[in-house]
């Protein structure tokens, strides 16, 4: 991997057009919130689908005085996210940190940080899919029409239908919302219980979805509404009495995995998805034995 | 002037393959040898033996270097070549679980029975080119094996560093998550080379098919069903790569005998688009399955993504719309790449005949056409 002071990259590893370009599509993404914008999604080091999307946004926008996190699944540990941490430092120097009070800037896969982000901090999500009507309408042309129509009839046929087949809402991430009451957006896959926190929120989100090429965002203080029945409200993955193995966390998204245990047992537990808020409850003798 | 047709067809045949074999030479660098084709296109070697549908990597080997890395050509070769062999006997069903892993994960939790093993990857590999690489010498080369053989010397050796474990399917199905596709009772599974693929097939049909189909098409069917053209929702419970023992029941005895391993791939996923039709069964996760020889890990993905969807399809359970992708008699009758590719390339023999035909039929429309104007 080349530095950046050898002249070989500039800093953010894209060239100075392509990082207008994308900040371009930013602006008008923050300006009509919620919105698909296209932009050209240059060719990364990186796979498609593993990031490029999330990535292009960060090095468009990161600066040299940023303090930098990246979390994949939570976890700031995970191999993708010391990956791309490890791709962005490279290429740009900025300081990096774990704890999510002291990032303003944090790229992530799959998750929002439990602890409630400011109006000085940017959330960058990696985007798979752009489109909620995808499921229901996968031609691009028709669906770009629907959007702007505002004809979202079919998704609601789809949610019923999923009620009616098997009792629930049967979508688990990716959850489809309507944002500043115009348009349908999707929330990647982050569980359901992030949801919630991307209404009214103090801080920027901004969605990158490098191999489709779109960009959305939802700015601060911009209603976010999951879609719902009012006899099948829209529910997170929260159960009574769960709780963090480690930690004791009794409001937090938890994962399942196996702990090994003497000889060949072992047992399966859940703890916290994300690793900072973990350890820092650890760290601040929160633990409730 | 008068127009002489082509002929002389047996010296314009044999003078274009010497051409061929010619500009394959004509660079004057050394001749690749087996070895380095082996050792250093391994996944060119592993392509040419799951699409040619015959485990033999010196072959293999060969195949790429006569095809000159045309790996469509490379698998023709290998499959062309299994065809003259006796097929002695089927192996005992091989289960994974036998494996001597190199490389094993799960993308469904972080951390499962046996811990995650990263092993011989390069998925996070930032993709850049690497200038040295071109200058690499037999002293590089060297050095570079002294550094590994200084690191296996370092490290006490472990005894689970090509280790054994439990599949998470395993765990999956203990907990009642995951509802496997029918099974299929038949002594012998389905041999595409001995029956013709009639619908609907078998499951061991489907994946023998899918199993030594081209990997570039499995992949862009599994993509689109996964992008918007299906309802797929996968998940990866587990891939394992590593060295698979292969058993044959004794011709006298009837005793398992292990007659050798095979370096291969094998890939579970689930999905959550779950059994929401059988009314009589709680919902459950979808399995489905991906087996190739070598590394081959898109391959064996696609592979599992598409078993799966074509399960669901066979038991009427997707629910939204299920894409060409879960067709699986369009899937299977056009995922093999040296079917594909022969029909394709066989437009450049003469048409002669047929396009005569064509233009007759051309003119008359065309008299129709000119009868039909006021």
């Amino acid at each position: 991997m080349q530095q950046n002071d050898d002249h070989l990259y500039t800093f953010g590893l894209l060239d100075e057009d392509a990082k207008r370009e994308i900040r371009r599509s930013l602006l008008k993404a923050v300006a009509i919130p919620g919105h698909q914008v296209p932009f050209a999604s240059r060719d990364l080091p990186i796979a498609r689908g593993w990031g490029t999307g999330g990535l292009q946004i960060t090095l468009a926008i990161i600066t040299p005085e940023d303090t930098l996190k990246v979390i994949d699944q939570g976890d700031d540990a995970g191999v993708n996210a010391v990956n791309l941490r490890r791709l962005i430092t490279q290429t740009t120097g900025v300081a990096t940190t774990v704890a999510t009070s002291e990032a303003s800037l944090i790229q992530t896969r799959h998750r929002i940080p439990e602890e409630p982000l400011r109006a000085d901090q940017i959330l960058v999500l990696q985007v798979p899919m752009v489109d909620p009507l995808r499921w229901v309408e996968p031609n691009l042309e028709r669906a770009t029409v629907m959007h702007g129509e505002a004809d979202y009839g079919r998704m609601w046929v789809y949610m019923y239908e999923s009620v009616v087949r098997a009792g629930d809402l049967r979508i688990a991430s990716q959850y489809p919302v309507m944002v500043n009451g115009r348009y349908m957006m999707d929330t990647t896959p982050i569980p359901r219980w992030d949801v919630p926190r991307l209404d009214m929120a103090e801080a920027l989100f901004l969605f990158g979805a490098g191999r489709e090429k779109r960009i959305y965002a939802v700015p601060p203080h911009t209603s976010v509404v999951p879609l719902q029945f009012e006899d099948y409200p829209f529910r997170t993955e929260y159960q009574a009495g769960q709780r963090c193995v480690r930690c004791g966390a009794e409001n937090t998204f938890l994962t399942s995995h196996f702990v090994a245990g003497p000889a060949d047992g072992g047992q399966w537990v859940t703890s916290c998805s994300d690793t900072n808020f973990c350890d820092q409850r650890l760290g601040a003798g929160e633990v409730q034995p | 002037m008068g127009y002489v047709a082509v002929r002389g067809g047996t010296e314009a045949v044999l003078r274009a393959e010497e051409l061929a074999a010619c500009l394959r030479l004509l660079g004057g660098s050394s001749p690749l040898q087996l070895p380095q084709i082996s050792d250093q296109l391994r996944h060119a070697v592993s392509r040419a033996m799951h699409e040619g549908a015959l485990y033999a990597p010196l072959l293999a080997a060969l195949a790429v270097k006569q095809a000159e890395g045309d790996s469509i050509e490379a698998s023709f070769l290998l499959r062309a070549y299994r065809t003259t062999l006796t097929r002695v006997m089927a192996t005992l069903p091989a289960s994974g679980r036998a494996m001597a892993c190199m490389r094993r994960i799960s993308a469904s939790f972080k951390d499962i029975p046996g811990g995650q093993l990263l092993g011989p990857a390069q998925d996070y590999q930032i993709r850049l080119l690497q200038p040295l690489l071109a200058l690499e010498d037999d002293d590089a080369l060297a050095q570079a094996l002294m550094r590994y053989a200084a690191l296996v010397a370092a490290g006490a050796p472990q005894a689970g560093a090509i280790g054994h474990f439990p599949k998470v399917a395993a765990y999956l199905r203990t907990e009642q998550l995951l509802v496997d596709p029918p099974l299929e009772t038949e002594a012998e599974p389905f041999d595409l080379t001995r029956q013709a693929l009639a619908f609907p097939c078998p499951r061991s049909a489907r994946l023998q098919a899918l199993a030594q189909a081209d990997s570039s098409s499995l992949m862009t069917f599994a993509y689109s069903s996964v992008r918007g053209y299906g309802d797929a929702h996968p998940t990866l419970a587990e891939l394992r790569y590593g060295y698979l023992p292969i058993q044959v029941a004794h011709p006298l005895t009837g005793e398992a005998v292990t007659i050798g391993e095979i370096e291969a791939t094998e890939c579970e996923m689930v999905s959550k688009a779950h059994s929401v039709s059988n009314s009589s069964a709680p919902p459950r996760f979808n399995l489905g399955y991906g087996f190739a020889f070598g590394q081959s890990e898109v391959k064996v993905m696609s592979m599992a993504i598409l078993d799966s969807v074509m399960t669901q399809a066979r038991l009427g359970s997707l629910s939204g719309a299920s894409g060409p992708a879960a067709n699986e008699e369009f899937v299977l009758l056009h995922c093999d790449g040296i079917e594909a590719s022969g029909f394709t390339a066989h437009y450049k023999l003469p048409h002669y005949v047929t396009f005569e035909a064509d233009l007759r039929v051309l003119d008359r429309a065309r008299e129709h056409h000119e009868a039909q104007e006021p």
